[in-house]
């Protein structure tokens, strides 16, 4: 396998956890979405969040991303990838221009996008994004992930199942346990259960 | 940093990182989206044609008095179409989420916003230098003065750009930011269009116009080399909601 | 992605600071009590009457203080927005919000009494003279950013976006004022200027810099009275400010 291209950062050592996360806090339209939340993700875990609408399960995925600065205490992560309710993909383009976009924009070319397009099961590159069902959408939001492949060690998603079929589901499965299997690491909210076991847990809104 | 070997870590993309690729592959999405997203692109055209149309219908069609206020006309319209586009600039993107992945994923953010302002510029100000010409002759501007009016555009669309996208930025995340926009980026244009139509009216008097051409690139050069800075930092605070 | 600190930096606490700004408030306070009484006898009754203007000239002690501090505060806006987008500064929000509202009425002050003494000078209300356009363009400057604001709902971005439009147009104020200058000697050889007449007898400038003092004075008293009433405000919710407002109603 290749070497991690990034050398210059020093976070993505092997030994050091992929997240850390101490004595979170979060307040929400005057409401306490969540205090001292403390956890460290090492590589090849999954951390599942849970929780009711509202609980902040969101929040806190933003906030690891760094897409939510309102959160007191202290996060650490490593180089990431967002997968969120909000696709990121745009309806003009083609299903190969939005990949190709993606990995541009991450400084890389993508190579084989047929070939992972398959693996999404929406094997259609030259179709514009417009013309593909939510589902075969957000497979394609999958295959996005994918490409970020060992430079972004850590996923970070927010209902992945949403819109997806049982073979959907079953991919995502297959997904996050490659990406636990490469050293890799995963903070998952949902409300469905998943079908990889996760290592941790946390419960929130109680 | 080493992966455990297997078939499942397969990796789906080359991994050596190019800055330029950054700024190239928003450049080529961008303009994809405005090729085909077409009426974006000619609708500030109509704008600008149309009211070019209303002046010597509210004026007068005496050649002698269009052409006094031709230079001042002209750039005045560029300005508001400007603000046409520029009102769609982030949204879109802002909504359909690419926004925050651009946020996230581009190394460095400043070059893919460099690629996104190139993108901006040949689908909403090239074609509307391209078309001034045309508005010049209606409104009599004299011939000889075209060339400067075209030099004056060129170099001082870009400025408009830079700073209207600091504006767009900004008010991105807000629900109708029409006229804060032209609020926010008016009183920032008022150099380029000083200089703009000074060139102008000095080349249709007969006066050397390289002054106020000079300044249009200094302002050119200096917003090319500011502005994408301050749009990174507007379009992250733009995600961070 | 490097260190994610959310920790605010709390460069300036606030009840430090309400506390530190009390003292200099009032010493401010005091300090624009007496020059700016003094400047004004001094300059309206003892000084002499221009040879060309006579009285009307006398405006400049209230105009001249003004549109200097209007700008003045521009640069305070320009700089408390830098300090707040490198560290993040809270504080510097709350200096940039009230010198936003003080700057903003100072421009308008300063174009009103421009065009009071415009009236006998030009023999008209307005003269799209250089200094009148770069004023009347740092009032848009400031509309502009007090719009902004009052858009943004969210505190935090509402400080973050001000903050940075005040730093570009911060860095763009230098070339609007010389780019209107460059524009005006186009369209009129300099214009009639009272203020740059170097020949201006101490006896009419001594109590101008009087005046220029005391309005900074002033302001610096305004600037700190409202920034304490801003802070008790915005930390309505911690202790110490709802002591320091039990003591201030108990009094």
């Amino acid at each position: 396998m290749s070497e991690l291209s990034t050398p210059s950062n020093p976070r993505v050592l092997s030994s050091m956890p992929l997240c850390r996360a101490i004595g979170l806090r979060c307040e929400r339209g005057g409401r306490e979405l969540f205090s001292d939340l403390s956890f460290t993700l090492d590589r090849g875990v999954m951390l599942e969040l849970r929780g009711p609408n509202g609980s902040g399960k969101s929040t806190l995925l933003r906030a690891l991303a760094g897409l939510y600065p309102d959160v007191d205490g202290e996060i650490d992560t490593c180089d990431l990838a967002y997968f969120g309710h909000r696709g990121g993909l745009s309806p003009t383009l083609t299903v190969a221009e939005n990949l190709a976009w993606f990995s541009g924009l991450a400084g890389t070319t993508a190579d084989d996008v047929p070939g992972l397009l398959r693996r999404v099961g929406v094997p259609y590159p030259n179709r514009p994004l417009s013309e593909l069902s939510a589902g075969q959408q957000r497979r394609v939001g999958l295959a996005r992930l994918m490409m970020t492949g060992e430079r972004k060690p850590l996923w970070l998603l927010d209902e992945p199942l949403t819109a997806l079929d049982s073979a959907g589901e079953a991919l995502v499965g297959e997904l996050i346990d490659e990406h636990l299997a490469c050293g890799g690491g995963v903070v998952c909210a949902t409300h469905q259960d998943l079908p990889v076991v996760p290592g941790l847990r946390i419960e929130l809104g109680h | 940093m080493r992966h455990s070997s297997g078939p499942a870590c397969r990796a789906w993309a080359a991994h050596r990182v190019r800055p330029l690729n950054a700024l190239v592959a928003q450049f080529l999405r961008d303009w994809r989206i405005a090729l085909r997203s077409r009426h974006e692109m000619t609708t500030p055209l109509m704008f600008f044609a149309v009211v070019v149309m209303l002046f010597p219908l509210a004026i007068s069609p005496e050649p002698e008095q269009l052409a006094a206020i031709a230079p001042g006309v002209i750039w005045v319209l560029a300005l508001l179409a400007s603000l046409l586009s520029l009102e769609g600039l982030f949204k879109r993107d802002f909504s359909d989420g690419s926004l925050e992945q651009m946020v996230l994923s581009a190394e460095p953010l400043f070059l893919a916003v460099v690629g996104k302002l190139l993108a901006h510029w040949c689908a909403a100000s090239l074609p509307l230098v391209i078309f001034a010409p045309i508005a010049a002759l209606a409104l009599s501007l004299p011939l000889e003065a075209l060339s400067t009016l075209l030099a004056s555009l060129l170099l001082g669309t870009p400025t408009v750009a830079c700073l209207g996208a600091v504006g767009a930025a900004l008010t991105v995340s807000l629900g109708r930011g029409g006229m804060l926009l032209a609020l926010i980026v008016m009183p920032l244009y008022i150099p380029v269009l000083i200089f703009g139509t000074s060139a102008t009216s000095f080349a249709v008097a007969g006066l050397s116009v390289a002054g106020p051409l000079a300044w249009l690139a200094v302002l050119a050069g200096l917003s090319l080399t500011l502005a994408p800075f301050a749009v990174s930092a507007a379009i992250r605070m733009a995600c961070e909601e | 992605m490097g260190m994610l600190k959310t920790f605010w930096h709390r460069l300036g606490s606030p009840p430090w600071m309400y506390g530190i700004a009390r003292p200099w408030m009032w010493g401010f306070g005091v300090l624009a009590a007496v020059l700016i009484p003094a400047g004004l006898i001094w300059g309206l009754f003892i000084a002499p009457p221009d040879y060309q203007q006579s009285d009307a000239f006398r405006i400049i002690y209230v105009h001249v203080p003004t549109a200097i501090l209007a700008q003045s505060c521009y640069l305070m806006i320009g700089i408390a927005g830098f300090v707040h987008l490198v560290w993040r500064m809270k504080l510097a929000d709350v200096v940039l919000q009230e010198a936003l509202v003080i700057g903003a009425s100072l421009t308008a002050l300063a174009l009103i009494t421009g065009s009071v003494w415009g009236r006998p000078m030009w023999g008209t209300w307005w003269e799209w003279d250089a200094r009148t356009t770069s004023m009347l363009i740092l009032l848009f400057l400031y509309f502009g950013i007090y719009a902004l604001r009052e858009a943004i709902p969210r505190p935090d971005s509402r400080a973050r976006a001000s903050a940075l439009l005040a730093v570009v147009g911060l860095i763009n104020i230098p070339i609007i004022k010389y780019s209107v200058e460059w524009w005006r000697t186009l369209h009129q050889p300099s214009t009639f200027s009272m203020v740059e007449q170097p020949k201006m007898p101490a006896e009419m400038y001594l109590p101008l810099l009087v005046l220029v003092l005391g309005f900074y004075a002033f302001m610096g008293a305004v600037l700190l009275a409202r920034i304490r009433v801003e802070l008790l405000n915005r930390e309505s919710g911690s202790s110490w400010a709802q002591a320091e407002a039990r003591r201030l109603l108990s009094s």
